[in-house]
């Protein structure tokens, strides 16, 4: 395997764990702030549809992403009212969006644009183009670094670098501004925010509003960035691996750059060599491909380190004396 | 009537009172919680508020505190009319409370949780540093040493009761509510939170406390102000009272501190134990050879400090010893072998033994079922209980209502879930549930732990009389007056032995503390 090889796989391995990483961030908003959200999934894919059926409308592709990003909210804040507002199971409620937004793409999908619940295929301003770095090409010259920094970092679409830097920026919020602490003091034990004079309501709905923010730019992404259009169910379980990445990462915004970068690297692999030829052994294509759900799995059965979930996750605050 | 001063709703008095309250009432549904209350707390005082479970103290201080609105009567505080409708409210006033169960974050350190809705600005770096600086000050001034940057998780009760203190004074409050604050706490510890009440007194500040326990009202406040079923009984100044007169304002009638009893009238041995032993999961040996008899009609009562064996020896004879657990010796019950592995506690009630658990809401209630559902567990396999396969739940159902109406449980609603009960009556609701089985040998753990003196009164008798009936009944309780007003023979346990049986009537509670301690007997 040669340099080149390597450089296009971590290529295509950051532009894949880009909707991972921002599901991945608006679980741990909204799980840190003791809201659970297995709605994720659902939440990316009615943004990947408005985003995609916006901008084939209106041939913008901002116009696309600033939809999507509003039928996320719509749908977050269907799980604000039912789990904060109403006190409700957060896993129900999560469910619930994830089938409404399964059956609304496609229902409207097919009604608008008779595809078979695909959206007509986007070009030119319609989809995000890609950005390069300053000094991209000057620096391909110098080997391995340059050629990385040319390659792998340079040459996506913007939304690439909006995930990429929202990592340090939630990092820094949550553990180094008022706003932060208090978040995480309510998926602890809201009764210490609400017996010092905050309200426990406001905070966990602002997370609750970030998570659909973040879910709405990671659909628009697959539909108008990674691929050119929307079709139904490509969000193929990317919320439910965000949220296994989530777990991995321990509710860390650090290490869920990591954990979410692992899941693209696989998927990474699994789409450069289909079937793997190991000499003796020629490992499947199904398998190949199974592979990141496989992880999740695992992650998700708890065999990889002891993980911490916030204290109050999942339970409606009531107050009591 | 006569208008004698107009109220100012301007400047505060500096010689009025820390609080006064008029009138307040706080209705919850049909419940009265709080009816017509006026209090008045006069500054740099300890002022204590006693009461039965459910007499209104928790609503009456939530009012203060901004969690109830109240439903009509007004709120002065330093001499000023103070509406107060949230805790923001009452922090801004001045007030603080330090809750029963602590509003701490687990996972966040002393200074976070101190600065936590107190910030400064939008940035912590500059709040954390102004918060280190005042707890280094606030120590030195009140004796609140608590290291800034240790995680509350790795902290004793007693110092998390501290940040709680400190989270309150980093606030500026004037008045310090304490919610029951020594339930928590080993004796050494109340001893140092008295230590600092006073410390907060001398300073100027004012101290209100909440609690059912009479021996801390004497020892430590000024003013005490009894309260009874939701109205205000009376305030008196503490020298000038006794726990005999606050017991009487607080139940309404004359209570009996001792326990009147006959002398027992031992008669054959119902428990014997011999060489019990017991090594944990963790290979520490926790009981070290108990040797122990308990006969039908007398009441042993085990007296010593709490983790020194006590809870494993009634798990093992309630026939649920902790996991793991390697356990040797013999008993007997009633003369036949008791086995003491291999078994449950469903055997064990077979058998004849009852059992009210120490953790009466962990082991002797499901709290989220109804009192009569509460009412058979552990029975409800029994003839009684059952048509053919199914549970006869009307008989249950009236049995519990006959049962409540007898223990005086209140209210006695059988549907009622447990939880909704005060801890006096969902005790009641154990202690009727295993008394109605007429066992050969009850075993009672702290049956009157966090239970108001009016409750307490009422499940010693019962006892008294379940023993003069012929039970045989082995009593485990932290509480020595409890221990020595109600037990036939004295066994000092500590470490996992017992270190002596003595006559309660021939021994003082200096002599049994010493052994307590560790003294042989």
């Amino acid at each position: 395997m040669d340099y080149a090889t390597i450089l296009q796989i971590l290529d295509s391995a950051v532009r894949l764990m880009v909707p991972l990483l921002l599901a991945c961030l608006a679980g741990l908003w909204s799980e840190r702030a003791g809201v659970f959200d297995i709605g994720l999934e659902g939440k990316m894919l009615i943004a990947a549809f408005a985003s995609a059926a916006a901008a084939a409308a209106a041939g913008q592709v901002w116009i696309g992403l600033a939809a999507g990003i509003a039928a996320s909210l719509a749908l977050a804040g269907v799980h604000g009212l039912a789990s904060i507002t109403f006190r409700g199971n957060q896993l129900i409620s999560g469910v619930a969006i994830n089938f409404l937004a399964s059956g609304l793409t496609v229902l409207l999908g097919q009604t608008w644009f008779g595809l078979g619940g695909r959206t007509p295929a986007l070009e030119g301003a319609a989809r995000f183009g890609t950005w390069h770095l300053p000094g991209a090409e000057a620096l391909r010259g110098i080997p391995l670094i340059g050629q990385f920094y040319a390659d792998v970092l340079s040459g996506h679409t913007p939304l690439v670098y909006v995930a990429m830097l929202a990592v340090p920026l939630t990092w820094w919020v949550l553990l180094r501004t008022r706003f932060g602490l208090r978040l995480r003091a309510v998926g602890e034990n809201p009764a210490s925010v609400d017996t010092a004079g905050v309200s426990v309501t406001r905070l966990r709905w602002t997370a609750v509003g970030l998570a659909g923010l973040l879910c709405g730019i990671a659909g628009a992404y697959l539909a108008t960035g990674l691929s050119a259009g929307f079709v139904k169910e490509m969000t193929a379980g990317r919320g439910f691996i965000a949220l296994a990445a989530l777990i991995f990462a321990n509710w860390r915004p650090w290490r869920a750059l990591g954990a979410t970068f692992l899941f693209g690297l696989m998927e990474a692999v699994a789409n450069r060599w289909p079937e793997l030829d190991l000499g003796p052994v020629t490992i499947p294509s199904m398998f190949m491909n199974a592979l990141p759900y496989i992880l999740t799995v695992i992650i998700l059965a708890g065999f990889i380190g002891r993980a911490t979930p916030p204290r109050a996750g999942g339970e409606p605050y009531v107050k009591e004396r | 009537m006569v208008v004698t001063a107009i109220p100012d709703a301007g400047a505060a008095r500096p010689e009025a009172p820390a609080i006064e309250l008029s009138g307040i009432s706080k209705a919850f549904g049909p419940v009265q919680a709080n009816r017509g209350i006026s209090l008045i707390v006069p500054r740099g005082t300890i002022h204590g508020i006693v009461g039965e479970n459910g007499a209104g103290k928790s609503t009456l201080m939530s009012i203060l505190y901004g969690f109830y609105r109240p439903d009509s009567g007004t709120i002065r505080v330093n001499g000023r009319e103070t509406a107060i409708a949230d805790s923001q409210a009452a922090i801004r006033a001045g007030i603080g409370m330090v809750f029963q169960h602590f509003k701490l974050v687990p996972n966040f350190s002393v200074l976070e949780n101190v600065i936590l809705g107190a910030e400064d600005g939008a940035l912590l770096r500059p709040s954390l540093s102004r918060a280190r600086a005042e707890l280094k000050r606030l120590a030195a001034e009140y004796r609140l040493q608590v290291d800034p940057d240790a995680v509350v998780d790795d902290l004793s009760v007693g110092h998390r009761q501290r940040v709680e203190i400190l989270k309150a004074l980093y606030r500026q409050a004037d008045i310090l509510i304490l919610d029951e604050p020594t339930g928590v706490l080993t004796p050494a510890e109340a001893d140092h939170l008295f230590r600092i009440l006073r410390g907060l007194r001398d300073q100027g500040k004012t101290v209100i406390l909440i609690t059912h326990k009479l021996r801390e009202i004497m020892e430590i406040t000024d003013n005490v102000s009894v309260m009874r079923r939701g109205e205000m009984a009376g305030t008196v100044r503490t020298a000038a009272t006794s726990p005999a007169e606050l017991a009487e304002l607080m139940v309404g009638r004359k209570v009996l501190l001792r326990v009147d009893k006959a002398p027992a009238r031992p008669g054959p041995p119902v428990l014997e134990l011999s060489g019990l032993r017991m090594v944990d999961a963790g290979g520490v040996e926790r009981l070290r050879g108990i040797d122990l008899t308990v006969r039908a009609g007398e009441i042993v009562g085990i007296a010593g400090v709490s983790g020194n064996g006590q809870t494993q020896l009634m798990e093992i004879l309630g026939g649920y010893p902790e996991p793991g657990a390697t356990v040797t010796g013999t008993a007997r019950l009633r003369g036949a072998p008791l086995p003491l592995t291999g078994t449950d506690a469903s055997a064990r009630r077979r058998a004849g033994i009852g059992n009210i658990p120490e953790d009466r809401q962990g082991e002797g209630l499901v709290m989220d079922f109804a009192a009569w559902e509460n009412s058979v567990l552990g029975h409800h396999r029994d003839a009684g209980s059952r048509s053919g396969p199914l549970m006869d739940n009307a008989a249950i159902r009236s049995r519990a209502a006959d049962q409540m109406q007898r223990f005086d449980v209140r209210p006695p609603d059988p549907g009622l879930a447990a939880r909704n009960f005060s801890g006096g009556n969902q005790q009641k609701i154990v202690v009727a549930r295993e008394i109605e089985q007429n066992p050969a040998l009850l075993l009672v753990g702290q049956p009157t732990r966090g239970v108001d003196i009016g409750a307490i009164e009422f499940i010693h008798r019962r006892l008294i009389e379940l023993r003069d009936a012929g039970a045989a009944i082995l009593l485990v309780s932290v509480e020595l007056d409890e221990i020595m007003a109600l037990s036939d023979r004295i066994a000092v346990m500590f470490d996992g032995r017992i270190m002596g049986e003595r006559d309660p009537q021939a021994s003082t509670a200096g002599e049994l503390g010493l052994m307590m301690a560790g003294a042989s007997g």
